[in-house]
């Protein structure tokens, strides 16, 4: 079986050390949820916003993704002032019940590829599958697994999130306002797309399904 | 587009024709993105080639089904895996070591062995042509059992091999710029510890804490670096050199050139003391299979050392990994008599 990735073994320790969490509840988690549906929907699916700030679709994302990003928001790792009043609120075993309930529900469709033209979306095609190694682009599934839809608990599922989402996310690891991934593995590539290629794979990723059936 | 010169003619003798110039700037971009990555230009006399990409397969004056079985080849090298239980018996795509589709320089680029084949190889002391050369990379580096040669999937895999080297004469005379996987130098001393706290911190993100990778489904994401689903210990990657070259020039992914030279051969011994499937030539004694192999191949290698940290002779079982034989039909000397 593959092994809880040491990072986040770490950043377990550094949370909650010394007492052991309750085993994650979704039940409990939906409650929680309550107060995050107002951007997040009920659904989880989270909402492309054209111009403005894109909620993310949570749906079916792994638990510990979800969970390691709240505790990343908490602790100043990531920020953002949308999230920060929402996950000062959660204790870690909150953080972990919220992450279990988005991470059981089905995933919903991504949005905001509609207006791409087809050259637009055959590029980003391009860098999703098989990258641009003429510029050292490493595809996208390389690291977020087949169809894109997320491996293991490091690497989340992007095909199926929504186009503003995806696109001001590698906006930010570009301008190195996010930079909670491990190891820069995000940054490194991030830093090598062009404005066009964001814009195109965000608009291919947000046309493609979040998981595989 | 095809592009293919003698870093001789960069230095601008030769460039008085437009087109001249225009190959000449594409592949002077082509080396300051390498640069750029940390990788060394080329030395002065060396073949610089850009082997073309799918895009220009698709606006090459090539017949339609030659093209379909370059694409085949292409799907075949990139995803070895729908070869598994048949020719493939580990996690292991051909793209896994020769990265960016093996056009990759410094990654063991495969379109040289298009153009400098049938050659003379040490390896099994005999003349080789390209599908025989394919046919290794099967025998070790997949621990299987290659395609029949001249059959259907042979064939479309070196037909992309062989557009890869589109435009390259015929057994160049020069040096090719990044061919295989070129090692920084050995440092004084290699260290277990240190290679094994140095792939903890850097590599265990992808590839485990026991080299095992991750399987999405039945596709592999990351590579096993070594046990049952990686190569098996006849495989080149198994040369401490090598490893170190891979590793100093590919990994970790999207970072090439970011560890020291230190690091990368410390990690590569710490890789290189692990146990994987059994080298196909093995004769059911590591020591006799040592000595049989060790002049040709295994003087890089820790194959039949013992392991320092626990005095674990690598290479000492009979386990072959998911393959349920140890040596294919393909490894057989030839003598042309
Ligand atoms: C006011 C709107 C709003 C509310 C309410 C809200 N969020 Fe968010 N959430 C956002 C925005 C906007 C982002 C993206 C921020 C960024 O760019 O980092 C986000 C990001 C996230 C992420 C990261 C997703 C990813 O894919 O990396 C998680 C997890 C998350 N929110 C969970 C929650 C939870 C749990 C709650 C309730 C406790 C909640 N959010 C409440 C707006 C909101
Ligand atoms: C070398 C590995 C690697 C490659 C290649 C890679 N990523 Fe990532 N990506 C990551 C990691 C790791 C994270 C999670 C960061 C974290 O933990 O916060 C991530 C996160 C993301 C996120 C944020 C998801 C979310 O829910 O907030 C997006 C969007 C993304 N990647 C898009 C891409 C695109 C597009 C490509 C291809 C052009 C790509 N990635 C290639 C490693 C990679
Ligand atoms: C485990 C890593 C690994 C895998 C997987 C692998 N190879 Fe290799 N390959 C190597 C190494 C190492 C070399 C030798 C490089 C050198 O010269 O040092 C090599 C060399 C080659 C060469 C000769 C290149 C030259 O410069 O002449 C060809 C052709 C080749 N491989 C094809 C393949 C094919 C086809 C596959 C899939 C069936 C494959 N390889 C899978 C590691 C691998
Ligand atoms: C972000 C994930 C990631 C990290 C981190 C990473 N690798 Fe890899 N590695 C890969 C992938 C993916 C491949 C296969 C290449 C491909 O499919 O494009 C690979 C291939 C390899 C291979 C050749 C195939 C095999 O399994 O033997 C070796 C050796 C290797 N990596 C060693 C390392 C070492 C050593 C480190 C740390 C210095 C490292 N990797 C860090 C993702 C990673």
């Amino acid at each position: 079986m593959k092994k809880i990735p040491i990072m986040l073994t770490v950043l377990g320790l550094a949370t909650c050390s010394g007492f052991a969490l309750a085993e994650a509840d979704a039940t409990r988690g939906a409650a929680t949820a309550a107060v995050c549906m107002a951007c997040h929907q009920a659904d989880g699916s989270g909402m492309n916003i054209p111009g403005g700030e894109s909620w993310p679709r949570l749906a079916g994302l792994d638990a510990a993704y979800i969970s390691k990003q709240l505790h990343d928001y908490k602790s100043g790792e990531r920020s953002s002032a949308s999230m920060m009043p929402f996950v000062s609120m959660l204790d870690d075993q909150k953080i972990a019940d919220v992450a279990a309930y988005y991470a059981g529900l089905p995933a919903t469709k991504g949005k905001g590829s509609g207006s791409a033209d087809e050259a637009t979306l055959k590029r980003g095609q391009q860098l999703a599958e098989r990258g641009d190694w003429s510029r050292y682009v490493v595809s996208c599934k390389s690291c977020h697994g087949p169809g894109n839809q997320g491996a293991g608990a490091v690497f989340p599922g992007i095909a199926g999130q929504h186009a503003g989402y995806i696109k001001t996310q590698l906006q930010a690891w570009k301008a190195g306002t996010r930079k909670n991934d491990t190891q820069d593995l995000m940054g490194s590539i991030a830093r090598r797309l062009s404005d066009d290629d964001i814009h195109a794979v965000a608009a291919w990723l947000a046309s493609q399904s979040a998981s595989a059936n | 587009m095809i592009r293919t010169l003698s870093y001789v003619a960069l230095s601008g003798t030769l460039l008085f024709s437009s087109i001249a110039a225009a190959t000449d700037e594409t592949t002077q971009q082509y080396i300051n993105t390498l640069t750029e990555l940390g990788y060394p230009a080329p030395k002065a006399n060396e073949l610089v080639h850009i082997p073309p990409t799918m895009e220009d397969l698709e606006n090459a004056k090539l017949h339609p089904e030659l093209k379909r079985v370059i694409r085949r080849g292409y799907d075949l090298f990139t995803n070895t895996q729908q070869l598994r239980g048949e020719n493939v018996f580990n996690n292991m795509n051909c793209s896994s070591c020769h990265m960016g589709e093996g056009r990759m320089p410094f990654s063991a680029p495969v379109w040289p062995a298009a153009v400098t084949l049938p050659n003379f190889r040490g390896k099994n002391d005999h003349v080789n042509n390209l599908e025989e050369r394919i046919a290794g990379c099967f025998t070790y580096s997949m621990n299987g059992k290659p395609p029949e040669y001249g059959s259907d999937n042979m064939l479309a895999i070196s037909a992309y091999h062989q557009w890869l080297a589109k435009g390259v004469a015929m057994y160049p005379e020069q040096p090719i710029y990044g061919r295989g996987f070129p090692a920084p130098d050995r440092p004084k001393e290699l260290r277990y510890a240190r290679g094994e706290a140095a792939f903890e911190e850097n590599c265990s993100v992808c590839h485990g804490e026991d080299g095992e990778g991750l399987r999405v489904g039945n596709q592999t994401v990351f590579p096993a670096v070594w046990g049952d689903m990686s190569n098996n210990w006849g495989a080149g990657i198994v040369r401490v050199f090598t490893a170190a070259g891979f590793i100093k020039n590919n990994m970790p992914l999207g970072q090439p050139n970011s560890l020291s030279d230190q690091e990368a051969w410390d990690i590569a011994y710490y890789i290189s003391n692990q146990e994987r499937p059994q080298d196909p030539r093995y004769t059911g004694d590591v020591k006799d299979t040592l000595e049989k192999t060790q002049e040709r191949f295994h003087k890089h290698s820790m194959y039949g050392q013992v392991r320092e940290t626990d005095g674990h002779i690598l290479g000492d079982h009979n386990n072959t990994g998911e393959k349920p034989f140890l040596k294919p039909d393909s490894v057989r000397p030839r003598t042309f008599e």
